[in-house]
């Protein structure tokens, strides 16, 4: 029994012993001379284990008594979140050592929070949930407030910690309240304990905590406050990995609790899910248009892209939950692309953000700029480019559960988030020449980016290059 | 050959990835050979699509060319033609070209330009190819990236601002579009718009936040298709995103835009809200009816006060287009085949005149009309083809734009008299505004010291112009050309529309309709 029960978790199992085992050896070896080895070798290690998890043919199992569960749908998640973390990884390599905070624990910190990612889109039980959650929380904090010496950096670690704490603290009171009504802390009871169809007014409250604390992860309007400090305060390579694996995580999780705890009271968490998803779309549309720093900016996009992938969960349907993964997945391929070009904006040698220092960028590197416009047109959903089959996905899934009002206010919202996009197009393409960026020789951004374009190009000729199906798989696994 | 459409509708693409890849440097040398590989692929596509013309079979009044491969999410990559949409890739790929050749004294950044038009033309051909919903509005959507960076990388003074209001304007409107098709897509279990032509989509009175709305899904899908295909057209009052656009366009941009993009809309109506909402469309149709007319007295008399030629032009395109809204909502035989041949006149005339400003703009660099005055003297060729665009622009008979006028008033006369009163006043207006701009540039007495040096039209300009004024004539004398190819769909079309209106529609309004 046991002897199962740990095949199932092997993952997440043999990341953490790699992390801490890699975290003895290096300290007694070389410490921060072996740390960019330390990179390659974690980024091998989450594509191994993607690779393991992603050609996996296991059945569907839960272990731990319920407290795990092995399906489609985690493994789904876990692939995107492991590919992207690797890749992320590797991407911060130039950029941190020239700015000596090449430090052989970071990775290792991503390391650990990707079990505890792991483990969120696999939780089976309120505890597994908090525990995934706060491994991941943990080691986030820290990397954001990586570089000890910037006051910035520092003051991103303690509001994210801070407001961090706050919200974990409203989950965990919503799964204490959830226990107390329910009797049981495993998402199958919990689905029992409502097969009623309506809900007790505790169980409600501690939904709605549940709810309020996970839309805090997935940076959803109104608990998205600390997105843009935190995205702008951040040293950038840590800011590209909040941007892409932990949304997968925290999305993932969203899916997880309101489907498999909550599946049998949709009608209960839709208009929730609802709300959130037009105020982030809305919030994310406005809020951005005023940006002048492109760290910020992408802050506000990533709220906005949450309101979407919402919209997909909240019309409570399989094939929403398949519209949002495959919305996800889009997501984070366009932010590794384009967090690659913020990675390469310097200016004597010292990273710039500020988007005005665009201007006739396609002058200066004509292929950098058109892979860069085709991600900020695939972000504002223009077709015939991927970002648009993300969109086109989750209106689908709004409007087939009748929520035909959701997608009006999607599209319209849409509009608006055009504005920015579409502005930075405008000041690589119309501008004035103004002081030029530097030429960044580095190579390995330069392919991810172009890469990352080619792949919002590509997409729409190769049928998405099959994710549909296996995003269909993933959400049948779970929504049933 | 089976897949004629995709050739022709990806050649143009095909160049524009060799010119990407291929052309290197801004050299003299590698500048010419950027500008005649885009000619080169633009006349082959033309050449192509001859062979569509002429194998098509007019009395056949289903799809014809028709080609399927299935795609994602239960969508298909379906491309096809019938009576209605083949002439307007004929217009496409016959501009085109012209096109290409009026840019030939474009430096700035060359090869990007050249690109940028090839895609477009690859999108524009798709739009009126395309017989998937979604497939249709990934062509019509994606078209807008282009033009939106031809206006604002080789535009005028204002082009940043212009190109933007071009961008959000168009995407709002056809997001909405996007709703519906959503929406049809989860009614019919399909996208693909043959199926979709004879699904009968409800059109029950439905109750919508207490509102009752006649004509139930059928008008909120053809509201929301007349937001996108309106700005497209565009109809008063979204029209105001055109005379910045053409303004501020480089002049092959003005062209392309007032020749074919502005047609889209026409054709989306033709394809889309008449024979899928044939109950809205019925009970909407006064709608259409008199915004039209707005369009057609309004427009015009703004035209007559603008100091800027393109601006004037583009007010002028938006008054033509009433006549087309006007015709088609007309729905019947003359009203629909006149709002075609409009369309298609419109497409060689209005190019035309944009051209024409371009001429004097290459020369002079400036578009206020109060600049010039007396072309005449030095420039007589320009003179005589000038004179020969704004006749056709006026509508004057033997000449296309005449046509066209014609048959859509004759339709809306059947239909209501008043709004075909109002329309016609706008024949008169028209010739108002084009006789006045061509007396204050062309005629008089040449007294400007920075006009005194100007030349006339050199050969290359004459060889553009040369095909147009042959069209121009030939479909003004001889209409029979595009109406014998149009008829028998429009017929079908126009017959399936009464049909399903007497069978489901909303007896009041259809009522009412027929009284005036």
């Amino acid at each position: 029994m046991i002897a199962s029960d740990f095949s199932t978790v092997l993952p997440e199992v043999l990341l953490s012993l790699y992390a801490m085992l890699a975290l003895v050896v290096f300290v007694y070896t070389g410490k921060d001379k072996h740390a960019a080895l330390s990179i390659w070798l974690t980024s091998g290690v989450f594509l191994l284990l993607a690779a393991i998890i992603g050609l996996s043919t296991a059945p569907d199992t839960t272990s731990f008594n319920g407290m795990f569960v092995d399906d489609s749908f985690a493994r789904f998640s876990k692939v995107v979140i492991l590919l992207s973390a690797a890749i992320v990884l590797v991407m911060g390599q130039d950029y941190a050592a020239k700015r000596d905070m090449l430090k052989f624990e970071y990775p290792l910190l991503v390391a650990l929070s990707v079990v505890g990612m792991m483990t969120m889109v696999s939780s089976g039980s309120l505890l597994t949930l908090y525990m995934g959650l706060e491994l991941q929380s943990l080691a986030l904090y820290v990397i954001a407030a990586f570089r000890r010496d910037s006051a910035k950096s520092t003051e991103a670690g303690l509001k994210y910690f801070v407001l961090g704490a706050l919200s974990s603290g409203l989950l965990l009171y919503g799964a204490s309240l959830v226990y107390g009504f329910a009797g049981t802390v495993e998402f199958v009871g919990i689905m029992q304990a409502t097969q009623g169809g309506d809900l007790s007014m505790g169980l409600l409250l501690g939904l709605v905590f549940v709810i309020s604390g996970m839309a805090f992860k997935v940076s959803a309007a109104p608990f998205h406050m600390w997105a843009p400090d935190v995205y702008e305060g951040a040293p950038t390579p840590v800011t590209a990995f909040f941007a892409t694996a932990p949304k997968m995580a925290a999305m993932g999780l969203f899916a997880r609790v309101v489907h498999d705890a909550f599946g049998g009271v949709i009608g209960d968490w839709q208009q929730i899910v609802a709300v959130l998803s037009v105020v982030s779309m809305f919030l994310g549309a406005v809020a951005a248009i005023g940006q002048t720093d492109i760290k910020r900016l992408m802050a506000y996009s990533s709220i906005a892209h949450m309101g979407f992938a919402l919209m997909g969960l909240a019309s409570g349907t399989a094939f929403g939950v398949q519209a949002m993964l495959v919305y996800m997945a889009i997501y984070v391929t366009m932010n590794i692309g384009m967090f690659a070009f913020i990675l390469t904006m310097e200016r004597d040698g010292r990273p710039v953000s500020n988007i005005a220092s665009l201007h006739m960028y396609s002058k200066q590197e004509p292929l950098k700029a058109l892979c860069v416009a085709a991600l900020m047109f695939s972000m504002a959903g223009v077709p015939p480019l991927v970002g648009f089959f993300g969109k086109f996905y989750v209106l689908r899934a709004a409007y087939e559960a009748n929520m035909a009002w959701l997608a009006v206010a999607g599209v319209v919202a849409s509009v608006i988030g055009a504005f920015y996009y579409i502005r930075i197009v405008y000041f690589m393409y119309f501008g004035e020449l103004s002081e030029p960026l530097d030429v960044n020789p580095a190579r390995r951004l330069h392919i991810i980016l172009v890469v990352s374009a080619a792949l919002m190009i590509a997409g729409t000729f190769f049928s998405l290059f099959g994710i549909e199906t296996l995003a269909q798989t993933a959400a049948v696994s779970l929504a049933n | 050959m089976s897949n004629l459409l995709s050739l022709v509708t990806f050649i143009p693409l095909v160049a524009a990835v060799i010119l990407a890849l291929l052309a290197r440097g801004d050299s003299e040398d590698s500048q010419r050979n950027v500008k005649y590989l885009a000619l080169a692929a633009t006349v082959f596509t033309f050449v192509a699509s001859l062979m569509v013309l002429f194998g098509f079979d007019s009395s056949d009044t289903g799809f014809q060319f028709v080609e399927e491969h299935s795609w994602l999410l239960g969508m298909q990559y379906k491309m096809g033609v019938d009576g209605i949409s083949v002439l307007f890739v004929m217009l496409t790929t016959f501009t085109m070209p012209l096109v290409i050749a009026a840019s030939w004294n474009v430096s700035h950044r060359l090869k990007e330009y050249m690109i940028a038009f090839l895609v477009l033309e690859t999108l524009m051909i798709g739009v009126f190819c395309a017989l998937d919903l979604v497939l249709f509005y990934m062509f019509f959507e994606a078209g807008l990236i282009p033009m939106f960076l031809i206006i604002g990388i080789w535009g005028g003074k204002a082009r940043i601002y212009a190109s933007f209001k071009f961008f959000l304007y168009t995407f709002l409107g056809s997001v909405l579009m996007l709703v519906a098709m959503v929406a049809m897509f989860a009614d019919a279990g399909t996208t693909d718009i043959v199926v979709l032509l004879s699904h009968n989509f409800g059109s029950e009175t439905l109750d919508v936040f207490g509102f009752q709305i006649l004509g139930g899904a059928q008008t909120l899908m053809w509201i929301a298709f007349f937001a996108s295909f309106a700005v497209k057209m565009p109809m008063w009052p979204v029209h105001t995103w055109l005379p910045d656009a053409h303004v501020q366009a480089p002049t092959a941009g003005s062209v392309v835009l007032a020749a074919i993009l502005l047609k889209m809309g026409g054709y989306g109506f033709l394809r889309f809200s008449l024979p899928m909402f044939p109950v809205a469309s019925d009970f909407l149709a006064p709608l259409v009816f008199w915004l039209s007319a707005i369009a057609i007295v309004y427009t015009s008399l703004v035209a007559l006060a603008q100091q800027d030629m393109k601006k004037l032009i583009a007010y002028s395109s938006v008054a033509h287009m009433g006549y087309v809204t006007m015709g088609i909502f007309a729905a019947n035989q003359q009203g629909v085949d006149g709002a075609i041949f409009q369309m298609i006149s419109h497409g060689f005339i209005s190019g035309a005149l944009f051209l024409c400003v371009g001429v004097i703009y290459d020369r002079m660099h400036t578009r206020d009309i109060d600049a010039y005055g007396g072309l005449v003297n030095r420039m007589p060729s320009y003179a005589l083809i000038f004179l020969f665009f704004t006749m056709a622009n006026v509508g004057l008979p033997g000449t296309s734009g005449f046509v066209g006028e014609f048959l859509t008033l004759m339709g809306i006369f059947q239909v209501n008299t008043w709004v075909a009163l109002f329309a016609a006043s706008g024949v008169i207006l028209s010739a108002a505004y084009a006789l006045w701009l061509y007396r204050r540039v062309v005629l008089g007495d040449l007294v400007k010291e920075s006009l005194k040096s100007i030349t006339d039209m050199g050969r290359r300009e004459k060889m553009i112009f040369a095909p147009l004024v042959v069209m121009t004539l030939l479909l003004g004398v001889y209409p029979a050309l595009v109406l014998d190819i149009i008829g028998p769909s429009v017929a079908a079309l126009v017959e399936t529309y009464h049909s399903n209106v007497a069978a489901h529609g909303i007896v009041s309004t259809a009522a009412s309709t027929a009284s005036y």
